[in-house]
């Protein structure tokens, strides 16, 4: 069937608006995530550090804070061993938090990390986090998490606190598998 | 042809005349303003006074988020798609729409949608109360259960938008009367034609935030949720890709108005054609590289803020072209200032107001005094009310007499005019003030400092909404009782197609095209 211009623009211009909507579902948030990875400017931090760093800058100082929060009506008991630690670049260190579960059902968490200021984000190394993974915990259960992280020594010299940021989200119902495990 | 429209409802239900669809879309779009209008009324009552009065804060956040949504989804931009129907096949000398079954789908399913969205206010947990830019966790996480309501209204409301546009293109690039060349078409037209491509890029944009926000809520996504991954930052880019352009969709047909009254009440034509249409196009396209200007809060790093300042404030270049090609249109002209003219003219001055604030707005570090207080509320009222609402105002008007055969009234004219224009300043430049002082949007209450300025606002606000109950009056009365008038030129100055026509205009019009010379 032979189409006219006005079909054949129509065409266009729906073929068109399919694409925005396309663009707009599964385009625009990889996109974003990739933007914001190569500026790090979402104050995301990197997944498990894989490399190693060259030598530890005694000279330096640089403080790193905690700060542990329950994301919504997340019910656990959520809080650093320590506050605040202070570290010279390129030294490993190991921290620890703690979690209570105080309801009386099994319940799974995750903890989403993020790191102030944004441009230190691409220096602070995490080799050991217990935000890799979920974490179940059993009704009354407790625990310590733990965390080891290097701060490169490439840190920019401007910085000299660091605050690290997690917030706990309840993930119980996404985690159907991981609550029948623990029992 | 003497081939007259159907008799009784089915004309309308199965329209697919362009002047039917068009007064349809009129109409429909009046009584949304009148709905959006009454929502307003409620909030400027309950901040006449400090506390509490008459009604309770969950409801004043549900009307602050309708009276955006209705105002801006279901008063202004259906009112312009009905102009649109109504002048583009006679300015352009087409017989009617490309696409006259399209147009009658895309008029239909509005009332649909805007009944899914008002029908929350009946519900349980109530309409929408996160504000009309429903910023994500608000809408989502913390919705009321009714949002689904509201989600699916915006894409029926969505889809109608893009027929409507996909019509309108598809018209002006094909329908064109002989010799009717791009450069000649009458900027209302070209204005249209940019918007209608706008439309079609972001309205599919809009239905994918929405639709990404009813996957969060119902389905376990986590587009916007950074216990999955997401980001609630994300929202806010995606809506205002969208949101930014959104504001241009509502202004250049609005421009598109005024550039035909004022050269036809200064008896001469309009200055500087073609740096219009440039202009115009440009205003397009700046339009989708300045959005997170609307984001200087979140945070975005100092390149990111000095990028969308000075991209925003290159916007006034295009604008301000337009407002000096008025200006010089009006310059040594010999005008006469019947009422389209005076909604005209109190356009160029109240949008331009409204530009300049907006250019304060674009100031990175002084945005982030201003964010979120009433200096913003008042700004985007001087370019939405005093902008879209008076053109369309106008635009009734000045085209009135040519749909109807009768005049309106020029002193109930005049008189609602100066209604508007004197109840629209009292109502909004205060609310600069209150901005400027420190006052939030989107609050129920208030501190007593701020007592006298919302109190001179309310009042500007209900002389502003009784100009409107007198406009619907004049529009009635001239249809009813108006003095009947065949003059095809209604207005001495006027040119262009639609003037070549005998008054009223007949069902069906240039079914053998005008020959353009």
């Amino acid at each position: 069937m032979p189409i006219n211009a006005t079909q054949k623009i129509t065409l266009k211009l729906v073929v068109a608006a399919i694409g925005m909507f396309v663009f707009a579902v599964f385009l625009m948030p990889p996109l974003y995530d990739v933007f914001c990875e190569l500026t790090g400017i979402g104050g995301k931090t990197k997944g498990q550090y894989e490399g190693s760093v060259a030598a530890v800058d005694a000279e330096r100082e640089v403080k790193v804070q905690f700060v542990a929060t329950n994301n919504g009506a997340m019910p656990w008991e959520f809080a650093p061993v320590e506050y605040q630690v202070r570290v010279h670049p390129g030294e490993k260190t190991s921290v620890e938090f703690y979690a209570r579960n105080p309801t009386s059902r099994d319940m799974v968490a995750q903890a989403i990390p993020n790191i102030t200021p944004n441009n230190a984000a691409d220096f602070f190394h995490k080799t050991e986090c217990f935000c890799f993974n979920k974490q179940p915990l059993k009704a009354g259960e407790e625990t310590k998490m733990g965390l080891v992280f290097i701060v490169d020594p490439e840190l920019p010299a401007s910085v000299t606190t660091i605050t690290l940021s997690y917030t706990l989200f309840d993930v119980t119902e996404a985690s159907a598998a991981e609550v029948a495990t623990t029992n | 042809m003497a081939h007259g429209p159907a008799k009784g409802i089915g004309r309308w239900l199965f329209a697919t005349n362009h002047k039917d669809i068009g007064t349809m879309y009129l109409w429909f779009s009046f009584a949304m303003f009148i709905l959006g209008g009454s929502f307003a009324m409620i909030i400027r009552a309950e901040l006449f006074a400090p506390g509490m009065q008459l009604i309770k804060p969950e409801f004043f956040n549900q009307m602050t988020t309708m009276h955006g949504l209705v105002m801006v989804f279901g008063a202004i931009m259906p009112s312009f798609v009905g102009l649109a129907n109504w002048m583009i096949p006679l300015q352009i000398g087409a017989p009617d729409m490309a696409l006259p079954r399209m147009n009658n789908l895309s008029f239909w399913i509005l009332p649909f949608g805007f009944a899914l969205l008002a029908s929350t206010l009946f519900m349980e947990g109530g309409a929408p109360n996160f504000g009309w830019t429903f910023y994500a966790p608000l809408s989502t996480t913390y919705a009321p259960d009714t949002v689904n309501f509201f989600i699916f209204g915006v894409h029926i409301i969505g889809a109608s938008s893009i027929m409507g546009s996909i019509n309108i293109i598809a018209t002006v690039l094909n329908l064109r009367a002989p010799g009717m060349t791009m450069m000649k078409l009458p900027l209302f037209v070209w204005t249209w034609l940019i918007t209608a491509f706008l439309l079609v890029a972001v309205m599919p944009v809009l239905a994918g935030v929405v639709t990404m926000m009813l996957m969060d809520i119902n389905f376990g996504t986590s587009f916007f949720d950074a216990a999955g991954g997401g980001d609630p930052v994300l929202f806010q880019h995606i809506f205002w890709f969208f949101g930014h352009p959104e504001v241009y969709i509502i202004i250049l047909p609005a421009f598109g108005v005024v550039s035909a009254i004022i050269p036809t009440f200064s008896r001469k034509p309009l200055f500087g054609y073609s740096s219009m249409v440039y202009a115009t196009s440009a205003i397009a396209f700046l339009s989708f590289i300045v959005w997170a200007h609307h984001m200087f809060t979140t945070g975005m790093p100092i390149a990111g803020e000095l990028y969308f300042m000075y991209a925003t404030m290159l916007i006034a270049v295009p604008t301000g072209v337009k407002v000096f090609n008025w200006i010089t249109t009006m310059f040594k002209g010999s005008l006469s200032f019947e009422t389209p003219m005076l909604f005209a003219i109190a356009f160029v001055i109240l949008f331009t107001f409204g530009g300049f604030t907006g250019l304060m707005l674009a100031v990175a570090p002084a945005d982030i005094q201003y964010h979120d207080s009433y200096f913003v509320v008042g700004h985007f009222h001087y370019v939405m009310v005093a902008g879209a609402v008076f053109s369309m105002t106008a635009g009734i008007y000045y085209w009135l007499p040519k749909w109807t055969g009768r005049m309106y009234d020029e002193t109930m004219g005049k008189v609602q005019f100066w209604v508007a224009f004197v109840g629209f300043n009292i109502a909004f430049i205060p609310q600069h003030f209150l901005g400027l002082a420190g006052m939030p949007r989107r609050y129920a209450d208030y501190a007593l400092q701020f007592t006298d300025w919302n109190m001179v606002s309310s009042i500007g606000a209900f002389m502003y909404g009784a100009a409107q109950l007198m406009f619907l009056y004049n529009v009635i009365y001239t249809i009813v009782a108006g003095k009947p008038t065949s003059e095809e030129k209604t207005w001495e100055g006027a040119e262009g197609l639609e003037w070549t026509l005998p008054t009223p205009a007949p069902f069906h019009t240039f079914s053998t095209p005008p020959e353009v010379k």
